[in-house]
């Protein structure tokens, strides 16, 4: 595998986006970044390799910015290593390897579209013609425009366009369609869409399941600068969805509960226990067969509650779910 | 692992010079030609000072040093201008730290030296627009008479000492992170340009503030360009004044560029 992603980097070494392939595209290992007394980012560990299309799911203000930036060398963790294609985040950028799409990157209100991507460009060793990144963005018929005139999502787009200059390996996006409509928000996850298909390893920052849910392949989910979950979004889905079966059961134990074939786990409120569950048939006729048990009622958790209950401040929430998370 | 990095890495390269380039320089310039307010302040403004001033009739059959007192208001004039330019040249990285375009900036392989040189080079390209354009209206009046070596040499000290401001214009924006630094360096400009005796002769103040004066930033740089048409011999203060002033501000922009780079 090593040998031959070597090979092939090598021999297409001649050619711009030549492979830096199949190695590993970010390294994360025990990440600390503490602003004063914030401690924002505690222990993250990630690894992505290349082609790749991560989100990075969590509510505002669970370290997803904060990570972000350690990736780009934007800020320095105050422990851990980083390393993005086996090199420090600044020599990354400095080859071009990584480029992202910031919340907050600034522009120049008084140069215009086609102006931002030239002097951009013109930074980077080699970079893609600006016409075509222009192109790629969908900002072509814009070029001429002050940036200043632009709206919100033409800005971004406009980001977008300069992330696309180096032709990066790795693209990373935070939070890139904030502010954007529903309209606005579709047409630019097709453009990404449609770039990733190209074989081009994305990281992007979100705090909607659903656009995590749509456009990765792999779902990290971050609360309180700790990751609480990472898998497919099919598992991902799987550990928020599921039902919740709740009955009154004098005397019950939440370990005999959680044994019980098709449970994930168990809480214990007084008489009543709840037990959430992927196959709450199985559990039902468990729990009306083998126990005791009475008033059984059975619900469905939405995404959108589940997700919320996982990263969420509340404690009670995210106690029950965090352990079926591991 | 190390194979596919130095693959990666040969295919690709680090730009030479740390990002610093002639296309990046052209679009640093446009744009602030493209400034209304930086253009009447740096290239028109000195240019109708010039005509307000330095036309008075009596002046032309006034006799100083080499040449004539029109010429002496002309490389004042010039200085005004070009040292206004090349400290809003410097100053353009406050307006680009506030509006976050330093921190997008850094998401490419501009080196922040690189970045300063480029500043420095757009505020000088500036100084030198400014001083040719007060020149030549100068020229064109026929009023002021100096020896056309003197106006050469004049003309280029004018513009290599508002280098000096270059230094300047870097160390406020990067203490002021304000979108008003321009409005803040005008008037800073303009008392020190008192100060420095450019408007109106030092002799013609109080004594107190003649000896004051002689402290401030203007004041060696000034007494300095207007030394080969006077054709005196050159105080050594001057030399000191322009000396420490340039080490003031070169540390001082150095010290807040070192936090700021930190910083992000």
């Amino acid at each position: 595998m090593t040998a031959s992603s070597a090979s092939s980097a090598s021999s297409a070494s001649s050619t711009f986006s030549a492979p830096a392939a199949t190695s590993l595209a970010v390294g994360l290992r025990g990440i600390h970044k503490r602003f004063g007394h914030v401690h924002a980012v505690k222990g993250v560990d990630i690894s992505i390799q290349s082609g790749e299309i991560v989100a990075f799911l969590g509510p505002n203000g669970a370290g997803k910015t904060s990570t972000i930036d350690i990736i780009l060398g934007l800020s320095r963790p105050n422990a851990g290593e980083v390393a993005v294609y086996g090199m420090p985040p600044r020599r990354a950028v400095a080859y071009g390897l990584v480029s992202a799409v910031m919340q907050t990157g600034g522009l120049l209100k008084d140069l215009t579209v086609g102006e931002t991507v030239e002097y951009t460009g013109s930074l980077f060793a080699r970079s893609r013609p600006a016409a075509e990144v222009l192109r790629r963005a969908g900002i072509d018929g814009i070029a001429d425009r002050k940036v200043g005139k632009c709206s919100g999502g033409e800005q971004q787009r406009l980001r977008f366009a300069m992330a696309l200059l180096s032709d990066p390996e790795l693209l990373i996006l935070d939070e890139p369609t904030t502010g954007m409509d529903v309209e606005g928000r579709r047409n630019f996850w097709a453009s990404i869409r449609e770039d990733a298909e190209r074989g081009r390893t994305v990281l992007f920052a979100t705090h909607y399941l659903e656009e995590a849910d749509a456009y990765a392949d792999r779902i990290i989910l971050i609360r309180l600068g700790e990751i609480v979950a990472d898998g497919t979004p099919a598992q991902i889905k799987a550990l928020a969805a599921g039902r919740t079966v709740r009955a009154t059961l004098p005397g019950a134990r939440e370990d005999e509960l959680s044994a019980i074939p098709g449970a994930d786990s168990a809480e214990i409120r007084g008489d009543t226990v709840l037990v959430h569950c992927k196959d709450s048939d199985a559990v039902a006729r468990y729990l009306l067969t083998a126990t005791p048990a009475r008033d059984l009622e059975i619900t469905t958790r939405g995404i959108e509650d589940a997700f919320l209950a996982l990263t969420g401040d509340g404690a009670d929430a995210s106690a029950q779910t965090t352990g079926a998370a591991r | 692992m190390t194979s596919q990095l130095s693959a990666a890495s040969l295919s690709r390269g680090v730009p030479a010079a740390g990002g610093f380039n002639i296309t990046a320089l052209r679009l640093e310039i446009r744009r602030l030609l493209r400034n209304r307010r930086t253009v009447i302040f740096t290239m028109i403004a000195p240019v109708i000072f010039f005509l307000a001033f330095g036309l008075n009739s009596a002046y032309a059959f006034q006799k100083a040093g080499h040449g004539n007192v029109s010429a002496f208001i002309l490389i004042s004039m010039s200085l005004y201008g070009a040292v206004l330019a090349t400290t809003s040249g410097g100053a353009m990285v406050s307006i680009e730290r506030a509006a976050g375009w330093s921190r997008q900036l850094r998401l490419t392989p501009l080196t922040p030296v690189a970045y300063v040189a480029l500043k420095v080079c757009t505020a000088l390209v500036l100084g030198l627009g400014s001083v040719v354009i007060v020149n030549v209206v100068g020229g064109i009046t026929g009023k002021p008479s100096m020896p056309l070596h003197l106006w050469a040499l004049t003309a280029l000290c004018v513009w290599l000492g508002s280098l000096l401001f270059a230094a300047f214009g870097l160390f406020i924006g990067y203490l002021l992170p304000t979108e008003n630094v321009m409005q803040i360096m005008g008037l800073i400009m303009m008392l020190l340009s008192f100060a420095g005796g450019l408007f109106i002769p030092l002799s013609q103040y109080p004594h107190a503030f003649q000896v004051l004066a002689k402290f401030t930033p203007l004041y060696g740089l000034n007494e300095l360009v207007h030394a080969p048409l006077l054709g005196g011999s050159v105080d050594g203060w001057w030399l000191v004044n322009l000396l420490a002033w340039l080490v003031i501000f070169v540390a001082g922009a150095a010290w807040r560029f070192r936090r700021d780079t930190a910083r992000v």
